[in-house]
């Protein structure tokens, strides 16, 4: 199979350092966000300043990979001046796209500057054909990232009708996967991802080391507690355990991360235009590992196409840097819709 | 990076800590502080997130050597401190290993932390801004080339 066909292997960088791993070990685009509300991202010390965005975008330009920009936050209530000049900065730095969740920033972005391509974000919670259609038609986005929620079979369904260009999640960790619609982080906090940027914001966050255990708080609330050999997940209320009618367990999800590597094949041959690693958050070590993994098994794929398998090397490596005791193929191998 | 070699999770003898424990703690707050002012004085601490460690007390705790270092960020410096008095706003705990692979890039300190091999206690946002000021530092403007280590450890790994 030619190279060009496969899907961009598109990965998180939430730092210069994590940029520059993800352009080294094999990524063909980099997503990334100011240090600010403006992306859902915004963790203490976490992203670019002016200064480290432009470098980013000179060091991976040189290198032939492409840079995304997340603006994909909702704009708050007499600040909607900070979203505007975040999308006027990335166009001036010349990124190869702007990721938007939010329809009011997609058509300031769409009027004042028509040649800026244009995705919807996840965020945006499109799900089905018709809304991503809806993007297109009113803001002419070329690409849309998928909510986590979908089968493979729907997914396919949207490719099939839509001309916009389909990127699913292949790698990280997963949550109740409401994307864009998730108020859980709210509830507890008065902050979620939405508002300002950030799920379960670290200043909430307490964890609580007794002999024996570790208990997680969240706002003051117990969400979880650990044994010490038990692994812990991120502080997130999705991921907590709860007494439910006497019982205690995760009442929502249990910490999981998805892995596509299984399904590789079945991706690429519905369509898929690019796949994306979660993970702005993490670490350049982990960015290392998953994109030259996935650049791996990518590779792997256009070389030996039906022989492709997958290496236990491969899964162990993706395994070790995996939120929770288990990875999974998430809603693409579910049998109900 | 860790191109060449790679650090194995291990864990030093208990003996080391149980003698590590009764050696005077203040050395290690001096190299750490000193190798962190170092590092500042060159510029590649973001000033934003140096700010926000003003007046905030640190302990760094290495389970296997019994050795921890207390010290605190306060006018611009890094200071060691001798005698700490409470608990420290932020704690990082973890056996030597770990601390080796996260300072050689090898793995992600959320890694660690999700199969708790590393500890955080205390402001979790000081620690998050703590993990990304140091995740941001870009190694390759130095041409690091990283000290050979004592890998062949006389002891089992585990």
């Amino acid at each position: 199979m030619d190279r060009s066909a496969l899907p961009d292997l598109v990965c998180p960088a939430g730092s210069l350092p994590a940029l520059k791993a993800a352009v080294d070990n094999g990524a063909d685009a980099v997503y990334l966000g100011y240090k600010n509300d403006t992306n859902a991202r915004n963790f203490a010390g976490l992203n670019f300043d002016a200064k480290t965005m432009a470098e980013g975008v000179r060091y991976a330009h040189g290198k032939g990979c492409e840079v995304l920009m997340a603006i994909n936050t909702f704009p708050q209530p007499g600040r909607v001046a900070d979203w505007r000049a975040a999308v006027d900065g990335a166009v001036d730095l010349g990124v190869d796209a702007i990721i938007l969740a939010d329809v009011g920033l997609l058509d300031y972005a769409r009027n004042r500057h028509p040649q800026q391509r244009l995705h919807l974000s996840v965020q945006g919670s499109a799900t089905s054909y018709e809304a991503i259609n809806f993007a297109h038609r009113e803001f002419g986005v070329l690409r849309a990232v998928l909510p986590r929620v979908l089968t493979l079979a729907q997914v396919e369904h949207v490719i099939k009708n839509t001309p916009v260009e389909i990127e699913v999640f292949g790698f990280g960790s997963l949550c109740v996967m409401n994307e864009g619609r998730c108020w859980l982080s709210s509830y507890a906090t008065g902050e979620s991802p939405n508002t300002v940027g950030a799920c379960s914001p670290a200043k909430y966050v307490k964890w609580d080391k007794k002999p024996g255990q570790m208990d997680t708080r969240l706002n003051g609330i117990l969400i979880d507690r650990f044994a010490d050999d038990e692994p812990a997940g991120y502080p997130t209320l999705c991921k907590g355990r709860f007494e439910v009618q006497g019982e205690t367990y995760y009442a929502l999800e249990e910490p999981t991360s998805l892995n596509v590597l299984e399904i590789l094949p079945e991706i690429i041959k519905i369509g898929v235009k690019a796949i994306k690693v979660e993970g702005r958050q993490r670490s350049p070590a982990y960015v290392t590992q998953v994109t030259r993994t996935l650049r791996a098994a990518l590779d792997a794929f256009a070389n030996e196409s039906e022989r492709y398998h997958v290496k236990p090397t491969w899964q162990a490596e993706l395994a070790k840097v995996s939120e929770g005791n288990q990875a999974t193929l998430g809603a693409y191998n579910r049998p109900w819709r | 990076m860790n191109q060449g070699f790679t650090i194995p999770k291990f864990q030093l003898p208990g003996f080391i800590a149980r003698i590590g424990e009764k050696l005077p703690q203040w050395p290690h707050a001096v190299a750490l502080t000193t190798a962190l002012n170092a590092a500042a004085k060159l510029g590649v601490l973001p000033a934003d997130s140096l700010a926000a460690l003003d007046g905030k007390t640190f302990v760094v705790q290495v389970y296997d050597t019994g050795g921890q270092a207390a010290f605190t960020y306060r006018g611009g410096l890094f200071r060691p401190l001798f005698s700490p008095a409470g608990a420290p706003d932020l704690a990082f705990r973890a056996n030597l290993s770990a601390f080796l692979q996260v300072a050689a890039r090898q793995e992600d300190p959320d890694t660690l932390f999700f199969n708790r091999e590393l500890s955080i206690e205390g402001d979790t946002e000081l620690g998050l801004i703590v993990k990304n000021m140091l995740d941001a530092v870009d190694l390759s403007q130095f041409r690091l080339s990283l000290p050979r280590l004592p890998l062949n450890l006389p002891f089992s790994q585990r």
